[in-house]
């Protein structure tokens, strides 16, 4: 099973498509590992990201489709935010797809003339002229989309962007399947400057098992099974989802609230997991191939007549995205986050990107850094209705103001000021204002997120602010991390997946790798990773860590900035040290 | 004899566990079609999940139009096939009234339910369940 990737590459520019085979399994593993290789080989170092020639690119991993949460795809692209190379993890169907319709991964390079739609399956490729969906947003995109090529309804995963990705707002996202995302780091607006307004991925062809090892695939397959669906660890994802964290990280003085001015707020209640679980839930969906089913849908109502007169939406909320545009925002109500949420769907913006960049908006409009007439809408931390205003001028670009805060809120006080409540690590920071060691690892983290290293966990440790340890957990974390995004699984699945049921698995599918051989691979992953990183303007020592987080409290007390700026500078070190153990091959 | 019947569809969380279950278990294959039991959305996520399977016609509509007696009409509702005997017409699948069977493309042989219940157990929102055909129900 060691053969090479099965790799679709798609060159918009000249309208032809053409399968290519890439390296090896065993060197590249899949998912992350997979694109980056395929990252080098066809990344253009020197230019821009919006430069035709960079490469849009999707790559699943050996075990999608074979093992349950094996259900991610990894976007690989060079990022419109910082310019640098970028990796965003998409579920829904995508994985799934790819796999049937026969591919490791897709490679889309070059730049359609008109609005653009990719669709092709196993037996076809389709490259569809779609102008007439220009500016349209996610939803009506979607509707016309399901009636295109190929036709094949039920297995089929729809990616797609909105006026945000059109708009090359940086960080814009890509819809995977309604309730799913690419997002982070602006895959939507590198889709975006390619003219590209969707993909269609049609899973529509079957795979043999290798016969040879079926017996011992099938009990590793039920084995992993039988943890996910009657560990606990994995379950609580199903029930109250991941904003079952909003209420203990408020307790523990660690939920940012209202630009991270606090990190706890009595109004919890209005927005924690239970609110939305008791009143808004309607029900769960799972990724394709995933029993766990932890994406929560709710009901938002809205009354739109003098009458009892109402429609309906259903709209996905995740902790994320409830801090991004609720507690960051200062809003408090759960149907308030999910009138919020549905707009940034809409418009295709990151969740998580759009409401910290908007905090950022109010507080410097409180501040009189900036005033109405640049911002438009009169932004106030709570005022629902202003964000909603707010989040359509974002997207549309509407003025010099929206211009620099669709490149990010740093960016935006670059030009007007208040750098120092600019709650940017890399990029606009996630949902944990745990501690020095979390805002260090995002800072400096390979995706600037707060799933590189998990150190918002090790901030609840005893050794919070031993620097030795903080570091060996880091590097453990992220080794654990590369390695289950190269196999391309959610990390949900943490529980069921240490790395030697990796080993069974792979084995049972006929790619054998010792422990040592597979360390070897995820530690040259991780090195050729970093290196592309550097190459591409990666440089720690610029990043900031504005005085809005020295100034932050926590359970813990203040922020020991002392420890933090240390800790930075050693984790610097280690970073470099882990690029240089890649060498680039001469092209 | 038992039947599989997709009761609870209105819990599907479309996570094609079942699916992937029986594909694997009884098809020797990684697919989400060449399986018995088939989940579709119905236009989006947001309208849910649909399932298609074989209701155990008893007489099977599929049975009589297969010109080599490959497909044969099981007790108690169903069909079995003799893959040996198949000329890989298609026949079958045209006669389902409700889609149920899937000519695959690929192998050239017709896919569909054989109420053997082994995806059920993979189903993790109890949407599947195995009852008792009708046949077995005592008249009243
Ligand atoms: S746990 Fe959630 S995100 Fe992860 S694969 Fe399952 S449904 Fe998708
Ligand atoms: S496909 Fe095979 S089983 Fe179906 S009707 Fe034709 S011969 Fe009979
Ligand atoms: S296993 Fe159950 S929940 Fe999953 S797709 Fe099948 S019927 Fe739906």
């Amino acid at each position: 099973m060691n053969k090479p990737f099965r790799v679709l590459v798609v060159n918009l520019t000249q309208q032809k498509s053409k399968v290519e085979f890439f390296d090896t399994r065993k060197q590249w593993l899949g998912g992350s590992g997979l694109a980056a290789g395929l990252f080098e080989n066809y990344a253009d170092f020197d230019q821009d990201p919006f430069h035709p020639s960079q490469p849009v690119i999707f790559a699943i991993g050996p075990l999608t489709g074979l093992f349950p949460l094996m259900s991610k795809t990894i976007m690989s692209f060079m990022s419109p935010y910082n310019g640098q190379y970028a990796e965003s993890h998409g579920g829904g169907r995508s994985a799934l797809a790819l796999r049937f319709a026969g591919y490791d991964a897709l490679v889309i390079t070059g730049k359609a003339q008109r609005l653009t739609c990719l669709g092709f399956g196993s037996k076809e490729i389709n490259i569809q002229d779609v102008h007439f969906l220009k500016g349209l947003d996610i939803f009506k995109t979607g509707k016309v989309l399901r009636t295109l090529k190929p036709r094949n309804p039920g297995h089929r995963s729809i990616l797609r962007i909105g006026p945000a990705g059109e708009n090359l707002i940086s960080y814009a996202c890509v819809n995977v399947d309604t309730y799913r995302h690419f997002g982070r780091m602006g895959g939507g607006a590198a889709m975006g400057a390619k003219n590209l307004k969707g993909i269609i991925i049609s899973g529509d062809s079957s795979l043999e098992l290798p016969s040879d090892t079926l017996k011992e695939y099938n009990k590793v397959y039920q084995s992993i099974y039988k943890t996910i669906t009657e560990s606990g660890a994995v379950k609580k994802y199903h029930n109250l989802g991941t904003p079952e964290n909003l209420i203990p990280l408020n307790e523990l003085k660690a939920l940012p609230w209202r630009n991270l001015q606090s990190t706890h707020d009595p109004e919890i209640e209005g927005i924690s997991g239970e609110t939305f679980a008791q009143d808004l839930l309607l029900r769960q969906v799972a990724c394709a191939g995933c029993p766990v089913g932890c994406i929560h849908i709710g009901l938002l109502r809205e009354r739109f007549g003098d009458e009892h007169e109402y429609l309906y939406r259903q709209v996905s909320y995740d902790y994320e995205p409830i801090f991004g545009v609720g507690s960051m925002l200062g809003v408090t109500t759960a149907s308030g986050v999910l009138t919020l949420l549905e707009e940034v769907e809409k418009l295709g913006l990151d969740a998580i990107s759009a409401g910290v960049a908007l905090a950022w908006a109010t507080e410097a409009l409180e501040k009189g850094i900036v005033t109405t007439e640049q911002t438009i809408a009169e932004l106030a931390f709570g005022d629902v209705h202003a964000y909603v205003e707010a989040l359509a001028c974002l997207s549309g670009k509407i003025n010099d103001f929206y211009l620099h805060l669709g490149k990010g809120a740093l960016n935006a006080a670059y030009v007007y000021g208040g750098e120092d409540f600019a709650c940017v690590l890399g990029q606009e920071m996630a949902g944990y204002a745990t501690g020095e060691n979390y805002y260090v690892s995002q800072a400096l983290g390979f995706r600037h997120s707060h799933l590189d290293t998990g150190a918002y966990s090790f901030d609840q440790e005893e050794q919070a602010r031993d620097m030795e340890v903080a570091i060996k957990y880091m590097q453990d974390q992220e080794y654990y991390r590369i390695l289950m995004c190269s196999a391309a699984g959610c990390l949900f699945g943490r529980k069921a997946y240490p790395r030697e049921v990796f080993i069974k698995a792979l084995k049972s599918i006929g790619l054998e790798y010792s422990e040592e051989e597979l360390d070897a691979t995820i530690l040259s992953i991780q090195a050729h990773r970093w290196a592309i990183k550097f190459r591409t303007g990666f440089k720690p020592e610029e990043i900031k860590i504005p005085k809005r987080f020295s100034e932050v409290e926590t359970w813990k007390g203040k922020t020991d900035t002392d420890y933090m700026m240390k800790l930075k500078e050693k984790y610097q070190e280690v970073l470099r040290e882990v690029a240089a153990r890649h060498k680039f091959q001469e092209k | 004899m038992k039947i599989l019947k997709a009761s609870n569809m209105k819990r599907c969380i479309g996570c094609y566990s079942c699916s992937l279950a029986c594909a694997r278990n009884i098809h020797k294959s990684l697919s989400w079609k060449r399986s018995g039991i088939r989940i579709h959305s119905s236009g989006g996520i947001s309208t849910g999940y649909e399932a298609t399977v074989c209701l155990a016609c008893d007489p099977p509509p599929c049975a009589p139009v297969c010109p080599t007696e490959a497909l044969r009409p099981k007790k108690g509702g169903g069909v079995i096939l003799k893959k040996s005997l198949c000329i890989s017409c298609s026949e079958c699948a045209t006669a389902c009234p409700v889609d149920a069977i899937y000519f695959d493309p690929d192998n050239q042989m017709p896919v569909f339910c054989i109420h053997c219940g082994r995806c059920v157990p993979f189903c993790p929102h109890d949407c599947l369940e195995m009852v008792g055909s009708a046949k077995e129900v005592p008249d009243e």
